[in-house]
């Protein structure tokens, strides 16, 4: 009790914005020069990606068996996903199919604790 | 010399790119494209308008596109129809679509549509609400026009590996072209150039040989794609190709950037490097194909006293 007391009493200081917003993805997939960085990008279950279009040209994240699709991300434009299952996720670029990566998603170590944070 | 003929002669000397294609495959200039005549048709192609682009290279071009269909508007002799060869919008959002098929409805030609990669980001549901054709769910289709047979391609449904038809696009082509005497003048439309154009920036089809060569035993076959934003005519055989300008910006020259993209123009320059084309087809001469920019590029003309 006195320890889930702290971390509320934690959360609540810490917070910068009294509003909980949605946790903050700890990753971070930039679009850049035709080029998705960091390719292969290595998670677990459960954690959400950030892909950021640094291009002038839009781009797309776009699994090659579908399975998730960002539609187009202009200048500057983001797109959020949290990956559910272990697998290796090949993408790439419905406007400039040349470019392709891979997101290697593998079961979490302490699925439980990372959960919690939500 | 009238009036008429002077705005002829400057259009050519100072616009126009005119080219037609003899039996033996040489290329030789046109003075310029008359109307059509015994059996001939006239028709206008567009492209890769890029609704929904707002960056520096041309922050307007909702603009550029309406300068097009006005001078398209403006022909004394209207083509059949105004063909767009792609890339209608920039990003496959309904709201461009809105817009550029709302521009699009004031043709007072009628117009032929197929979608370029930027209309079908995230599947073509978008693309079919607005153009899309109900007798031919999957775009690609033919017909008939004064003697000629036209046939529209789709190539970027299957766009994992650079522009890509499909077998069972090139199953209906073989049988559509079967049906077709070889002396019948065989025009193709498509997006992506159908040949291998620089495929070291996906600019080809990579199952575009199986169509060509389907191709093969016409006397005359005229290949019209977009994609590139600029106009590289290439002759092989029977077949002659021809990319147009896009209505919106121009892109690289193959190999002479680091990648394909918007191209800045110096100010000012923008209208003389976008436009739109005009081809010709009479029964038993070449086509003719004539490229327009939406403003000469800088030429003194003097008008003959």
């Amino acid at each position: 009790m006195i320890a889930l007391l702290t971390a509320l009493v934690l959360a609540v200081t810490t917070a910068p914005n009294p509003i909980p917003a949605a946790p903050a993805p700890a990753f971070v997939v930039h679009i850049k020069d035709f080029a998705y960085a960091p390719a292969p990008l290595r998670i677990h279950v459960g954690d959400t990606v950030k892909f950021i279009n640094d291009d002038e040209e839009p781009h797309t994240v776009t699994a090659t068996d579908k399975s998730f699709d960002s539609t187009a991300l202009d200048t500057n434009g983001t797109w959020t996903h949290t990956f559910t299952k272990a697998g290796t996720f090949a993408y790439f670029c419905e406007l400039h199919p040349y470019m392709k990566a891979t997101v290697i998603v593998t079961t979490a170590p302490s699925a439980a604790l990372t959960g919690a944070g939500a | 010399m009238n009036r008429r003929d002077f705005i002829d002669h400057v259009g050519w000397t100072g616009a126009g790119i005119a080219w037609t294609l003899s039996a033996s495959g040489l290329m030789t200039a046109v003075a310029s494209a008359r109307g059509p005549s015994d059996g001939g048709l006239t028709f206008v192609q567009i492209s890769d308008s890029h609704i929904g682009f707002s960056r520096p290279e041309n922050p307007d071009v909702v603009g550029t596109l309406q300068k097009t269909i006005d001078a398209i508007n403006a022909m004394a002799q209207q083509p059949a129809f105004v063909v767009h060869t792609g890339d209608l919008t920039h990003l496959s959002k309904p709201a461009q679509f809105d817009t550029v098929k709302s521009m699009l409805g004031t043709l007072k030609a009628p117009l032929v549509a197929m979608p370029g990669e930027h209309d079908v980001i995230g599947g073509a549901d978008a693309y079919n609400a607005a153009f899309g054709t109900k007798d031919a769910p999957n775009g690609w289709r033919s017909f008939d026009r004064n003697g000629v047979h036209f046939v529209v391609l789709v190539n970027v449904f299957n766009f994992e590996i650079d522009g890509k038809l499909g077998q069972d696009q090139i199953d209906w082509v073989s049988k559509d072209l079967a049906a077709q005497k070889s002396s019948t003048p065989i025009v193709v439309f498509g997006h992506v150039p159908l040949y291998a154009l620089y495929p070291q920036w996906g600019w080809t089809t990579e199952d575009g040989a199986a169509v060509l060569a389907l191709l093969q035993r016409f006397d005359a076959v005229t290949v019209l794609n977009g994609h590139i934003h600029q106009v590289i005519q290439h002759t092989e055989g029977n077949i002659r190709f021809a990319t147009a300008a896009s209505t919106a910006y121009p892109q690289p020259a193959p190999g002479t950037a680091e990648k394909p993209g918007p191209l800045m123009v110096p100010a000012g320059g923008l209208l003389g490097v976008i436009g739109y084309r005009t081809v010709q087809l009479a029964s038993g001469s070449p086509a003719s194909v004539k490229d327009d920019p939406l403003a000469p590029l800088a030429v003194t003309a003097t008008p003959a006293a």
